[in-house]
């Protein structure tokens, strides 16, 4: 028996991995949403550990079936997807890539402090929550009070 | 008692308090007084759902009989459900509906967060997960109940009767029994009594910041977590949860 010639690298599956929109906020990809938590072959079989971002987020089942086309398309035939809830997803986890492509679709990267740091559309700083939820389960809703923009701010969890 | 049969009704009591609370607070999806207040009752309900997932999922495996947090949700009858009652009441007007979920999320927070300790790994991954969202339900529901019974006459009158109507059933989250005790003595989940007192500092201190008056009463209703006797009210939501399992048994998409 010889193993596969040509067994892709772990590093090469975060790439293609890296190329795999979010369903919900196609701006962003799986990788800079940061619920890849572990890439890895066992054997044959390739291994994707996967966090949700919300216990209840539909999205999750579209997650993990867009990973796995992906994959198939690469020529992956032996996958696993693994569930792994702990350590629990943070948004910490974000990419800097993927905080600036989100301010920049027009979503308020998360901050610590628990607001946005400023309208993503004008910049302005004078902004005020309109409710502590949004459009998905990882948003709250915010209003710019100088442009008169609401606007999506990404929860800080 | 076995362990195991004890822990699977530790699991059962988790996941029916979450399913059936999701499922009453979805009920408002649509009705809610203006969007924002629908967008965040249905968000609350996913996130709900979402952690019965686990809880049944894990119920399911426990048990051992092959069966799906589906099929747990969906194939058993009023007697079977493990919830406490504060969860299967109706949601009477907007501040009934808050002020339900805000006694059970103060429960539910302080729970999650001892449960996140538990000698069972599974138990703590669920709790770590949950724990992070029911601390938002819990900012919500109890600034929402600040904002309700601070508010005007009338929101406070209304606050006040829904207190004093769902008084009666909070008294069932810190009773024990021989499963408590059995998943106290294996390290799994907390002495529900354990949590009384923390409890009782947490509301007391964002009740009388909503300006309303714990009603003077100990009386508690009491059946739903160990299933001898639910409300009236269970049936009927069932009666709409399950509707299409029972309508077209075993139906799948």
């Amino acid at each position: 028996m010889t193993e596969t010639t040509t067994q892709p690298s772990t590093s090469q599956i975060w790439e293609w991995l890296d190329a795999v929109p979010d369903p919900e906020i196609p701006v962003i990809s799986l990788v800079d949403l940061g619920i890849i938590r572990g890439v890895e072959w066992n054997g044959d079989v390739l291994a994707i550990s996967v966090t949700p971002t919300y216990s209840g987020c539909p999205a999750t089942s579209i997650i993990n079936l867009d990973i796995e086309t992906a994959l198939r398309d690469h020529g992956i035939e032996k996958l696993e997807l693994k569930r792994q809830l702990s350590p629990a997803w943070t948004t910490d986890w974000l990419s800097d890539k993927g905080r600036a492509k989100l301010e920049e679709y027009g979503i308020a990267p998360p901050q610590p402090a628990g607001g946005p740091e400023r309208c993503p559309n004008c910049r302005s700083n004078n902004v005020t929550k309109v409710s502590q939820f949004g459009s998905t389960p990882c948003k709250a809703h915010w209003r710019c009070q100088d442009c008169l923009e609401p606007f999506d701010y990404f929860k800080c969890i | 008692m076995t362990r195991d049969e004890a822990f699977l009704q530790f699991l059962l009591r988790m996941g029916d308090n979450t399913l059936v609370l999701g499922h009453r607070v979805s009920e408002w999806c649509g009705h809610s007084p203006v969007l924002e207040e629908d967008i965040a009752l249905a968000n609350t309900a996913l996130d709900l759902i979402g952690q019965t997932q686990f809880w049944l999922g894990l119920a399911g495996e426990v048990q051992g009989e092959g069966k799906s947090a589906d099929d747990i949700a969906f194939l058993r009858d009023v007697w079977d459900f493990r919830n406490l009652l504060l969860v299967e009441m109706p949601n009477g007007d907007f501040g009934q509906t808050l002020m339900r979920q805000f006694l059970f999320d103060a429960w539910h927070s302080i729970q999650l967060g001892r449960l996140m300790k538990s000698s069972d790994d599974r138990v703590a991954a669920i709790a770590e997960k949950a724990s992070k969202e029911v601390t938002y339900h819990l900012e919500r529901s109890a600034d929402t109940v600040v904002g309700l019974g601070d508010g005007t006459e009338e929101s406070h009158r209304r606050m006040q009767e829904a207190l004093d109507y769902l008084w009666p059933y909070v008294g069932e989250m810190f009773q024990a029994d021989d499963v408590d005790a059995e998943m106290a003595a294996a390290g799994i989940a907390p002495d529900p009594a354990s949590l009384r007192d923390e409890y009782d500092t947490l509301i007391g201190r964002i009740l009388a910041n909503a300006t309303l008056t714990i009603p003077d009463s100990s009386f508690g209703h009491k059946g739903g977590r160990t299933g001898k006797m639910h409300t009236e009210h269970l049936g009927h939501l069932l009666t709409q949860m399950q509707w299409l399992q029972r309508a077209y048994p075993g139906a799948n998409w």
